[in-house]
């Protein structure tokens, strides 16, 4: 069974006023439980509207959003049960920690479940496993921390909650290279061991092939596509059209192809595009060495 | 959502009083506001609320929007025409053990409920046709005498100025704030006041370290265009007077005086 599914699910800015805005237009979606789905598309597409819907925080203008098959408004006072089960990572989480230390902070989603201590610690020192914190770092304030262990400790304060389906919304923007990839390897690490359902929210193609296996694409607040990272960024030219670009590794190949270098296209990351150069080249060597021998 | 909110209530227009110098329309609108409480008799404020409803038409601000401005100040007009209606001595009209109306009541809580009507409805027109940074301005150079015994004008003009421009930019920031401690679960509409004041511990907190850090920034970047207070600084736009500001002052004397001229010649009310 599919655990978010949705259906017709439109959401308008200001219904009914001149600056009403559809934000999110008749999405029709259902994503597998344990899979690792990269949401892309423009600034403005609706990804970030769309992903405050999985965990009822902004509802539906129109259709309706079902996580486990339950639809979420079917009770609204019941809809913070929701947030725990769908964990949602906003953009910067750093600027929404706020207790004394980085225990009592990561501590504050599991306190408001209403679990016992024990449990909480146990969760607590778990989450900040999987984001990499060290035990010396839970007992100093968050405000002391660099700007990209902030960001780790908000991320382990929502998985801290043992969400079902955990939402990152562009958890590498304003990071250097080194730790965007240290983020993302965690997050699919944590993806990995828990077996859980993880979206990830990215402008980067590069980042989205490499470590999702899904992706989403949305451009004018509909979705485009929603397939499998091969299907998605086979449609190069659309894509393009839209000002959202494939991995450069890809368009590479992919003009290698067009100049009739018989080369996979379907190659998306700078380790795939080594190898297959690899095997290129040592088939190119054998022929070339195997006609001058003769 | 927070961000619905209007701060200001700027009405864009184009008419002679948009154009208007601020500084004119600050003193014109003191000046009505003397003619109001100066006005003695019927006559006296039948001008009184013609040169309001002249003002709105030429204006172009929608009557509706005067209506609005007035709604919050309702229960304030109702608490004094009632207070005036009873407890005026003069010859009762009616009379209801203790309770009593006197026609002076009545003439004096129709004038009072009148007095705030149009005091509300004029000052609102000046916010609805000057944008609150034209209005600091304005503010501005009309206090600037007040440097002379130390006042710091230029440097509260320039505090106010911040404040309106960041103010929508910390609704945002409230709004984000609010979302991302709601999906840890935060309970911020629910349970008791005490309960609600302490729910609202995880939002202020950021708020207010972010707030500080924008004004850090805000600090070094106007540093680093050499920002060195109000001394020697020259505008972009510098505020001149035109002819409608002439037009309008002498429109408005003329109202003053001929408020007072009434008030000789006619009987007051009461």
């Amino acid at each position: 069974m599919s655990v978010i599914k949705t259906e017709h699910l439109t959401y308008t800015y200001n219904g009914g006023s001149p600056f009403e805005k559809v934000a999110v237009d008749d999405v029709n979606l259902e994503i597998e439980q344990g899979e690792l789905v990269g949401i892309i598309g423009h600034t403005g597409s609706g990804k970030s509207t769309l992903i405050q819907h999985f965990n009822g925080l902004v509802k539906p203008t129109a259709g309706k959003v079902y996580i486990d098959g339950r639809d979420i408004w079917e009770n609204p006072k019941d809809i913070r049960r929701i947030r725990f089960q769908v964990g949602l990572v906003f953009q910067y989480p750093e600027y929404q920690l706020f207790e004394e230390t980085v225990y009592k902070d990561i501590a504050y989603g599991p306190t408001n479940i209403g679990l016992s201590k024990e449990e909480i610690d146990e969760r607590v020192r778990e989450a900040a496993m999987f984001v990499g914190l060290r035990e010396s770092t839970l007992e100093k304030s968050p405000f002391e921390l660099s700007g990209g262990q902030k960001r780790r400790v908000a991320i382990a304060g929502v998985i801290a909650m043992r969400p079902e389906v955990l939402i990152l919304d562009e958890p590498t923007a304003g990071l250097d290279p080194k730790g965007r990839d240290k983020i993302l390897g965690q997050i699919k690490q944590y993806h990995e061991a828990q077996k859980n359902t993880v979206l990830i929210v990215s402008h980067s193609m590069e980042d989205v092939a490499k470590y999702c296996q899904k992706a989403l694409v949305m451009n004018q607040s509909k979705v485009f596509l929603y397939d499998t990272i091969e299907n998605v960024f086979s449609h190069t030219e659309e894509l393009s059209a839209m000002g959202l670009a494939v991995p450069q590794v890809t368009r590479i190949f992919h003009a290698l192809g067009a100049r009739g270098v018989e080369v996979n296209p379907d190659i998306f990351t700078v380790e795939a595009g080594r190898e297959e150069l690899l095997k290129l080249l040592a088939a190119h060597h054998v022929r070339k060495g195997g006609a001058a021998r003769a | 959502m927070l961000k619905d909110i209007t701060i200001g209530q700027y009405y864009p227009g184009k008419s002679p009083i948009h154009h208007m110098d601020p500084r004119m329309k600050i003193v014109i609108t003191f000046a009505y506001i003397v003619m109001l409480f100066v006005a003695k008799n019927a006559w006296g404020f039948g001008v009184g609320i013609a040169f309001l409803i002249a003002a709105y038409l030429i204006s172009g601000v929608p009557g509706k929007m005067a209506l609005k401005s007035l709604k919050p100040i309702i229960p304030i007009v109702v608490f004094t025409t009632v207070l005036n209606m009873f407890f005026i001595d003069g010859n009762p009209l009616w009379q209801w053990g203790f309770l009593k109306i006197t026609d002076k009541g009545i003439s004096m809580a129709i004038m009072m409920a009148i007095r705030i009507v149009c005091l509300i409805a004029g000052t609102s027109l000046l916010t609805y046709t000057t944008s609150p940074i034209v209005l600091t301005d304005g503010l501005e150079r009309l206090m600037s005498p007040l440097k002379r015994i130390k006042v710091p004008v230029h440097e509260l003009a320039m505090m106010m100025t911040i404040a309106l421009r960041f103010i929508p930019t910390l609704i945002e920031e409230t709004d984000k704030i609010m979302n991302a401690q709601k999906a840890r679960g935060a309970d911020l509409e629910s349970g008791k006041l005490l309960q609600r004041v302490k729910a609202l511990i995880p939002v202020l907190i950021p708020l207010f370290v972010s707030a500080f850090r924008r004004a850090d920034e805000l600090a070094l970047a106007m540093e680093c265009r050499c920002y060195r207070g109000g001394e020697g600084r020259t505008r972009m736009k510098q505020l001149k007077m035109h002819g409608r500001d002439v037009v309008s002052a002498l429109v408005t004397t003329v109202c003053i005086a001929g408020v007072i001229v009434l008030n000789i010649f006619i009987r007051p009310i009461f």
